[in-house]
């Protein structure tokens, strides 16, 4: 008697439990809805009609992102310097931390609305998101890897096999398909709920504090030219009159060669500043009151510097403590919680 | 009598047939194709090419002994042109070929013509803009960012700027210093990647170099089907360090992508000369 109870509260509880996992499954299936493109943004820029997005597509960019395999010594994968719970930067780190411990040049990049980006990485050498891949994987001091031997190591994995055969109909596990899969996966990783983008969309009447929309004042006359909304940057590359680094690195003239390129670097995003210190190119900035520091004290007169911060022979951007503060206020608006933990864009 | 006026006919038949396939040149039609091979044989100055020759190395116009250990580089975008002035374009799909001097099996691009008499060979040593731009999946076979490892090895694809490198020459001189200005892993190697497609938002360096070569001199293609005419150039690497710009290995041991290899680029016309036709 006894036992058959139990034997029927096991029973119970594991239609229970099997009911809870296919509600989940069914959950996941309904909630993938592609990439969408947000009410408060511009059109996307990328070419979406030659890689259109798909559930399994998506899946095996997600599954590459998160892939040791990608490197030499199957250490280190796309999310080693790209962590979602910081915005896909590399927290902490002023230089992106690669294979072996080498160290790069460049402050981690977040990737984030990259639909809507023209160039890529700090120096604008790369325009296409589909060719992007092969600079970290290949450079000696982040992935160190040849493509053709990443290639060879998926082929070697029926999960990938399955993968890329769901994905693609030829299955064929080559260049294109490879990058092509990466870039559903980096599409798909979109900031757009932040309580700056819910004051936009007039969601849930949200609205700006006072000292908010004090800042958003603010933020437009001072910093909206080159950090335009909603992407919070305008694409372009500027010199924002930072003094050369040691190794000085001239930016975008690496990618040019053309004299007035000199120290320009991509104007960055300014969302999410909140999960993605340190700030510029060489995350030389471990704070925000170090850039607004920087903005109002320490600009540099060197090769190119930006014409909006040298107006009318004085360089920088006046801001005083009551300003900063409410921009600081406003900034705080462009954290975006529901991004980083987006467990569709977290490892599986 | 019948045996004679039979052998006269048969002799006549064979005649006109063998006259047909010499002499007359037959109608330009595209669709009628047949093969034809460019051949690359690379030839340092009076010497063949040899690589790692540290005993005997060659020496260029400066006086500086150097040995060779990698020669690489892309051709494409074929046009032919017959001695009446019709134009063919090779379709660009099957017009990108990449010859390592390591790899005797690649140093013809064989590609498929009308049926003709060519008296004129056109090529781009490189990779031209519009494929430099290209979407991924048009990057297959010798474009294929994938093929041959990376940049640093054998590779043939810068991924921080998107762009081929053309032209890749490595190996060994004396006259290389250790410090930073020549091979601090004293090693006393040089590197020539010369490559730059012209930009692909604002103009930059383009080395892309086409090259005419005139057929007549030293014997036109004649193409015809079942049969495979071999365009034989020389692709002289010693005009890449005594072309019309002089080229020194003491002062220039590095060039990649850099304001200085347009004028390597500049030599770059002079190093093919059309030996003979196979026809």
């Amino acid at each position: 008697m006894k036992l058959s109870y139990l034997k029927y509260l096991l029973f119970v509880l594991l239609f229970v439990y099997a009911c809870k996992k296919s509600e989940d499954v069914q959950q996941q299936i309904t909630s993938f809805l592609g990439f969408q493109q947000p009410k408060n943004f511009p059109e996307p820029v990328y070419a979406f009609a030659n890689n259109p997005i798909t559930k399994d597509g998506f899946e095996l960019g997600r599954m590459l992102f998160y892939e040791p395999r990608l490197s030499r010594n199957n250490t280190i994968s796309c999310s080693s310097c790209h962590i979602q719970s910081s915005a896909f930067t590399q927290h902490g780190h002023d230089v992106s931390h690669g294979i072996d411990d080498r160290l790069g040049t460049r402050n981690s990049p977040p990737i984030m609305n990259l639909a809507w980006n023209k160039a890529f990485m700090w120096d604008g050498g790369i325009y296409d998101l589909d060719l992007q891949p092969i600079a970290p994987i290949t450079a000696h001091e982040e992935m160190d890897e040849e493509l053709e031997n990443v290639l060879n190591k998926l082929r070697q994995l029926p999960a990938y096999r399955n993968k890329f055969k769901a994905a693609f109909g030829s299955g064929q596990i080559n260049t294109a398909n490879f990058m092509k899969a990466l870039s559903q996966f980096m599409l798909m990783c979109v900031s757009s709920n932040a309580k700056y983008d819910k004051v936009m969309r007039k969601e849930q009447n949200t609205s700006f504090s006072t000292i908010e929309a004090a800042g958003y004042e603010i933020f437009k006359s001072k910093c909206g030219n080159c950090h335009k909304e909603p992407l919070f940057t305008d694409g372009n590359f500027r010199n924002n009159g930072l003094a050369p680094s040691a190794i000085n690195d001239l930016g975008l003239y690496t990618a040019t060669l053309l004299e007035n390129d000199r120290y320009k670097f991509k104007v960055p995003s300014l969302r999410n500043l909140k999960y993605t210190a340190p700030y510029m190119h060489d995350g030389r900035f471990l704070t925000l009151d170090a850039v607004f520091q920087h903005y109002t004290n320490e600009i540099q007169a060197t090769e190119n510097l930006d014409p909006l911060l040298n107006k009318n022979g004085i360089r920088g951007i006046a801001i005083n403590g009551d300003e900063k503060s409410k921009l600081l206020a406003f900034l705080n608006t462009l954290n975006d919680e529901e991004f980083i933990n987006n467990k569709l864009l977290a490892e599986q | 009598m019948k045996k004679i006026f039979l052998l006269i006919i048969i002799s006549a038949v064979l005649f006109t047939a063998c006259k047909k396939s010499e002499n007359t040149t037959p109608d330009f039609d595209e669709k009628n194709l047949a093969s034809l091979s460019v051949e690359f044989d690379n030839i340092v100055g009076g010497r063949t090419l040899t690589f790692n020759n540290t005993t005997v190395p060659y020496t260029n116009a400066k006086g500086e002994p150097f040995s060779i250990s990698m020669l690489q580089y892309f051709v494409s975008n074929i046009k032919v042109t017959t001695t009446s002035g019709q134009q063919y374009t090779v379709p660009q799909d099957s017009s990108y070929f990449m010859v390592n001097g390591a790899d005797k099996a690649t140093r013809f691009a064989t590609v498929k013509v009308p049926e003709g008499d060519y008296s004129k060979l056109t090529f781009v040593l490189g990779v031209d803009s519009l494929r430099s731009t290209m979407l991924v999946d048009k990057r297959v076979g010798v474009l294929d960012p994938a093929a041959g490892g990376g940049h640093s090895g054998s590779g043939m694809y810068w991924g921080w700027n998107s762009g081929y490198i053309f032209f890749k020459l490595e190996g060994n001189s004396a006259v290389i210093s250790d410090d930073q200005q020549g091979d601090p892993t004293g090693k006393k190697q040089f590197k020539y990647h010369i490559g730059g497609f012209g930009g692909y938002n604002a103009p930059t360096i383009n080395n892309i170099k086409t090259i005419t070569v005139d057929l007549n001199t030293a014997g036109i293609a004649r193409v015809r089907k079942g049969r495979q005419s071999n365009i034989h150039l020389f692709v002289d690497v010693m005009k890449f360090f005594n072309g019309s710009n002089v080229l020194s290995i003491k002062e220039h041991p590095n060039v990649m992508f850099s304001e200085y290899s347009t004028n390597i680029a500049k030599n770059f016309t002079e190093l093919f000369t059309h030996d003979h036709t196979e026809n």
